[in-house]
């Protein structure tokens, strides 16, 4: 290791020790908002794995089984009203939506080299409007609103 | 070549991740093809999705083929991204260590639950 001169001023050191009341007071930008819900949506879709694997299984296994799995999002389960799971669903589909298009969001950056600050707030905004509005489609659908 | 294999790897310094950020693109960018596949099968379907046409889409052999490199590809991609969210917040070792095993455990008993579902069809 090469060896350090001496300081002649000590320097400030930065802890994040108020990092619950400093954290919150950050102005994130539209691309560092796409970065943060990118990882939760990972995480989200990670830990929610089993049910994820667990509803696949129910469709297609037998007319039995999703017979059961359409009457859990109709008629409810567990004493609690369809909806709710319905709404477990539409969390699942943004989390994916919004893992997928930032990822590919990510993709293009490499691909490209798009690295300046315009196209990581253009890019930011539009994965951000494009999850959105494919969610609040599928939801729709889900709803049946159409 | 010089000896960085077992008690020797080289964990940190250059090079040690390319493996790892390639498999996380090549996995992304082949489970974006499979989700594609799947949905124009979906969007094929004549009338209501029912049982019969949504299993029927993941019966033939060639989409269990495809199908199980997807669950592979899932695993690995999930792995390296819950690894780093884990390296990024955790410091002590002894809590990173058990959650990046319980990490491993997820992933493999999620991945045998779907293959197993996938050669009852």
């Amino acid at each position: 290791m090469t060896s350090q001169p001496t300081p002649t001023r000590s320097r400030t050191e930065f802890r994040n020790i108020n990092a619950l009341s400093d954290l919150p007071s950050y102005r994130l930008p539209l691309a560092g908002w796409v970065s943060i819900l990118h990882r939760i949506s990972g995480a989200l879709i990670f830990f929610l794995l089993p049910l994820v694997v667990w509803t696949f299984d129910l469709s297609v296994s037998s007319e039995y089984s999703h017979a059961r799995l359409s009457a859990v999002f109709s008629q409810g389960a567990l004493g609690l009203p369809g909806a709710i799971f319905k709404l477990l669903a539409l969390a699942l589909i943004w989390a994916f939506l919004h893992h997928l298009i930032a990822g590919l969001r990510h993709l293009v950056m490499d691909a490209a080299h798009a690295v300046t600050k315009e196209f990581g707030r253009n890019s930011a905004l539009l994965t951000l409007v494009l999850s959105l509005l494919t969610t609040v489609l599928l939801g729709a659908k889900l709803f049946n609103l159409y | 070549m010089s000896v960085n294999y077992g008690s020797k790897r080289i964990v940190v310094g250059a090079h040690y991740g390319l493996r790892d950020w390639i498999v996380q693109r090549a996995t992304a960018v082949l489970m974006a093809l499979y989700t594609l596949a799947v949905l124009v099968q979906v969007l094929l379907i004549k009338g209501p999705i029912d049982y019969p046409s949504w299993a029927g889409i993941f019966a033939p052999q060639w989409m269990k083929f495809l199908t199980f490199s997807m669950i592979v590809a899932l695993a690995w991609h999930a792995w390296v991204g819950v690894r780093d969210i884990w390296m990024d917040y955790i410091k002590p070792v002894w809590l990173r260590l058990s959650l990046l095993v319980f990490t491993i455990v997820w992933l493999v008993g999620c991945a045998g639950w779907a293959i197993e579902v996938l050669w009852r069809l």
